[in-house]
C-alpha cells in the first residue's frame, strides 16, 4: 500500500517500501503552464532533502525541483525527454520525475498530507 | 457618402465589411516575406563574376562535393527582402516600448552623428596609440563621467554587455578572495534578481543560495543576515529592485556583508532610476556593472552592441582586468601587459581582446555630454515620475501588489485583477499588440503572480502616457466586462496570429531545410 506526501515546495512524494517517487503536484504545473524541458538527475546521484535535483522549464519561467527527500536516485523518468507534455497532461502520474532509495523514512513522514497540502496551497 | 471638392470618397463606406482575401497573398503594404533561400534561383546573380579556375589541387578530402546552396538574386531583390523584414519590427523609433527592466529609452540623433565621426568610427584597436589619442581621451573622460557619477575610484571599461559586467565584476570578487587565502564559495542572491545574476555566480564558480522576498516586494534583510557566514564570497543585489522599488535598508545590508568579509555586488541594470541622484559608492556597493545601453540611451540594438563597464571600489580596484588606461607626461596609455603594471594593480585577466565598445562609448559620453549632469539627474527623476503617473493613473483598473508607496522606474502589476475573467497575463499583453503597443514585460519578476512590469522612461511625454493609460484601462474594462475572444482571439492585426510558443519551445525548428531534403528526410 503506497501512501503520498506533499512539500511546500510543490513536489509530491510517493513510497513504494523503501523507494520514493517523486514528481510536482498538479497545482505546481497549473502554475507553471506549459511545460517544455524537465532536466533529470541521473541514476547514482545522491540528493540530500531540500537540495536541487531536477530543473522543470515552461513557455514563461524556469524553476528547481527540490528533492522532497533524501537517498540516491535509482531511477529518472526519461520519456519526459521526448514528452515533457506528460507534466502537465498527468503531474500526479505518468509526469513523475525520478525515483530515491530513500535514507531516512523519517523525512518522509514529516511530508504534509493531502488535506494539509490542500490547505497549504489554499492560503497561497 | 461625403466627397470632397475633388470627388474623392474621404472616408470608408460601407464596402469595408468582411475582411477579404487578396489575390497576391499581401494586405495592402503588409507583404507576406519567404525566406531570402525561398526567393533565390540558383544561378542568379546580382553581379557579374566570371568563371575562375581555382586550383583545389590542395583541398584534400576537404573539397565540397555538393553545391553550396546559396540563394541567387538579384541587389533589389534582397534590399526589399531585407526592407519588407525592417518593416515588421517593432522599434523605439516607431512607438512607446514599455518593457520593464530594459530601459527602453530614446536614443537621441546627436549620438548617432557623433559615433560616425570617422576619428572613432574608422580608428582600429591595433593602431599606434599615439595615432588615437582622441578616442583614448573620450575613454578616459567617459571613465571620469562614470566614476564620478556613482561615486567609486575605479571602472573597469572593456564588458561588453550587462551580463559580462557582472561576470567582471564577480571575477574581480573572486581574486579578491583569493589574494586574501580565503575560500568563500556562496553567493546569496535574492529572489528577485534578474536572472542574470545567479547564473553569473555560477559561471563564475560560485554556489548559489537564494534569499527571499518578503510580502511587500523588498528583500527580506533578515534571511539575508542570517544567511552571511565566512563561506559567503558576495550578495549580488538589484537597487532599485525588479519590482520597480528601492530597497532603504541597502546601507544596512552593505555593512552587514562587509562585516562578513564579503563583498556586496549591485546590479546597475535599474541605475536610470537614480543617475544623478545616488552615488552607489556612498551606499556601500563594491562592483556594479552599468549599462551604457540603456541608462545613457542607445537600447537593446539601436544599430549597435551593448557595453557593461563595471565600477569598482577601493578594496576591489587593484584586480580590474586588462588593459588599464593610465595617463602620463606623454598622454593616454593603454596597459596590456603585465610587465607595465603600475604599483599595486594585480588584473585578474581581460575580458575581451581590445578595448572595449568605442561606438557605445561615444554614444554614451555624447549623451552625458548633450544632458550635462543637471540633465542625467533629471533624466532619473522624469523617468521615475513617469512610472509614478503610469501607476497612479492604473492601479484602479489593474492590481498593483505593492502600490501603496511610490515605485522607482518601473510600474508591477500582477494578473489579480483579471481574475475570474478568463484573460491571462499572455491574452492581455497580446491584446495590446492590436492596440499598437510593443507589451510590457510578462510574467516577471516571479515574485507576483502574473507580473506586468511597465517601464516607459523619462522618454514619453505626457500625452503619449496618456494615451497608453487609456488603451490600457480600456482594454482592463474589455476583460472586466467579458470580452474574452477580444484578448484570447489576439493579436488579429500582426502578419502572423498567436503563435503556438509551447510547440515552438517544445519541438524547435533550428534550421531551415530546402524543400527537397525536407521531403527526402519525411
Amino acid at each position: 500500500m503506497s501512501d503520498v506526501r506533499y512539500s511546500d515546495q510543490h513536489e509530491w512524494v510517493r513510497l513504494d517500501g523503501d523507494v520514493a517517487t517523486v514528481g510536482i503536484t498538479q497545482f505546481a504545473a497549473e502554475q507553471l503552464g506549459d511545460v517544455v524541458y524537465v532536466e533529470l538527475p541521473d541514476a547514482g546521484h545522491q540528493v540530500g532533502k531540500g537540495a536541487e535535483a531536477a530543473v522543470v522549464e515552461s513557455v514563461k519561467a524556469a524553476s528547481e525541483v527540490y528533492a522532497p527527500i533524501g537517498g540516491e536516485v535509482i531511477e529518472a523518468n526519461r520519456a519526459l525527454a521526448d514528452d515533457p507534455a506528460k507534466v502537465n497532461a498527468d503531474p500526479e502520474g505518468e509526469g513523475w520525475f525520478f525515483k530515491v532509495k530513500i535514507a531516512d523514512a523519517g523525512e518522509f513522514a514529516a511530508l504534509m498530507t493531502r488535506a494539509q497540502y490542500d490547505a497549504f496551497v489554499k492560503e497561497h | 457618402m461625403s466627397m470632397n471638392n475633388q470627388g474623392r470618397p474621404t472616408r470608408a463606406g460601407e464596402a469595408s465589411g468582411p475582411e477579404l482575401g487578396t489575390i497576391s497573398g499581401d494586405r495592402g503594404l503588409d507583404h507576406e516575406e519567404p525566406l531570402i533561400f525561398e526567393l533565390g534561383r540558383p544561378g542568379h546573380s546580382g553581379v557579374d563574376i566570371s568563371d575562375v579556375q581555382v586550383s583545389d589541387a590542395r583541398l584534400g578530402g576537404f573539397k565540397r562535393r555538393a553545391p553550396i546552396g546559396l540563394p541567387g538574386l538579384s541587389e533589389p531583390e534582397v534590399v526589399r527582402h531585407y526592407v519588407r523584414l525592417s518593416r515588421m519590427n517593432y522599434a523605439i523609433d516607431s512607438g512607446l516600448y514599455p518593457l520593464g527592466s530594459c530601459t527602453m529609452k530614446h536614443n537621441p540623433r546627436l549620438n548617432e552623428a557623433m559615433a560616425r565621426l570617422p576619428g572613432f568610427a574608422d580608428v582600429h584597436p591595433l593602431q599606434p596609440q599615439k595615432t588615437v589619442q582622441g578616442a583614448l581621451t573620450l575613454i578616459g573622460e567617459l571613465m571620469r563621467w562614470l566614476t564620478t557619477l556613482t561615486g567609486m575610484p575605479a571602472v573597469a571599461m572593456s564588458p561588453k554587455a550587462g551580463a559580462h559586467g557582472e561576470l567582471c565584476g564577480m571575477l574581480a570578487i573572486r581574486a579578491a578572495i583569493a589574494a586574501k587565502g580565503e575560500r568563500r564559495p556562496r553567493v546569496l542572491v535574492p529572489e528577485s534578481a534578474h536572472g542574470t545574476n545567479p547564473a553569473t555566480a555560477a559561471f563564475a564558480g560560485f554556489t548559489v543560495d537564494e534569499i527571499p522576498a518578503k510580502g511587500d516586494g523588498h528583500v527580506d534583510v533578515a534571511a539575508l543576515k542570517a544567511k552571511l557566514g565566512s563561506d559567503v564570497g558576495a550578495v549580488m543585489l538589484t537597487n532599485p529592485n525588479t519590482c520597480g522599488l528601492f530597497e532603504k535598508p541597502i546601507r544596512e545590508i552593505a555593512d552587514a556583508v562587509h562585516a562578513a568579509g564579503a563583498y556586496f555586488y549591485c546590479d546597475g541594470a535599474n541605475f536610470n532610476a537614480i543617475a544623478g541622484r545616488v552615488r552607489p559608492g556612498d551606499l556601500g556597493v563594491d562592483a556594479m556593472h552599468i549599462n551604457l545601453h540603456k541608462t545613457f540611451s542607445t537600447p537593446h540594438g539601436g544599430g549597435g552592441p551593448g557595453a557593461g563597464p563595471v565600477v569598482l571600489s577601493e578594496r576591489l580596484a587593484p584586480f580590474a582586468p586588462l588593459p588599464l588606461l593610465v595617463h602620463d607626461a606623454e598622454g593616454f596609455r593603454l596597459i596590456e601587459d603585465r610587465a607595465e603594471l603600475p604599483e599595486g594593480a594585480r588584473p585578474f585577466g581581460r575580458m575581451s581582446a581590445f578595448h572595449g565598445q568605442m561606438g557605445m562609448f561615444v554614444r554614451a559620453l555624447a549623451y552625458m555630454l548633450s544632458h550635462g549632469a543637471d540633465g542625467i539627474r533629471q533624466a532619473s527623476e522624469d523617468a521615475v515620475l513617469s512610472a509614478n503617473y503610469i501607476l497612479a493613473s492604473l492601479k484602479d483598473v489593474m492590481s498593483a501588489p505593492f502600490g501603496d508607496g511610490p515605485c522607482m522606474h518601473e510600474a508591477l502589476f500582477d494578473d489579480s485583477f483579471l481574475e475570474g475573467t478568463g484573460v491571462t497575463t499572455l491574452d492581455f499583453a497580446k491584446a495590446m499588440i492590436d492596440e499598437g503597443y510593443h507589451p510590457m514585460t510578462m510574467y516577471f519578476p516571479l515574485v507576483v503572480h502574473g507580473a506586468m512590469l511597465i517601464e516607459p522612461t523619462e522618454s514619453e511625454s505626457k500625452e503619449s502616457l496618456d494615451r497608453f493609460i487609456h488603451v490600457l484601462r480600456g482594454l482592463a474594462a474589455e476583460a472586466k466586462a467579458g470580452d474574452v475572444e477580444r484578448f484570447q482571439g489576439a493579436p488579429r492585426f500582426t502578419p502572423r496570429r498567436r503563435l503556438d510558443e509551447t510547440a515552438a519551445a517544445r519541438k524547435p525548428v533550428l534550421r531551415w531545410k530546402q524543400p527537397e531534403l525536407k521531403r527526402a528526410a519525411e
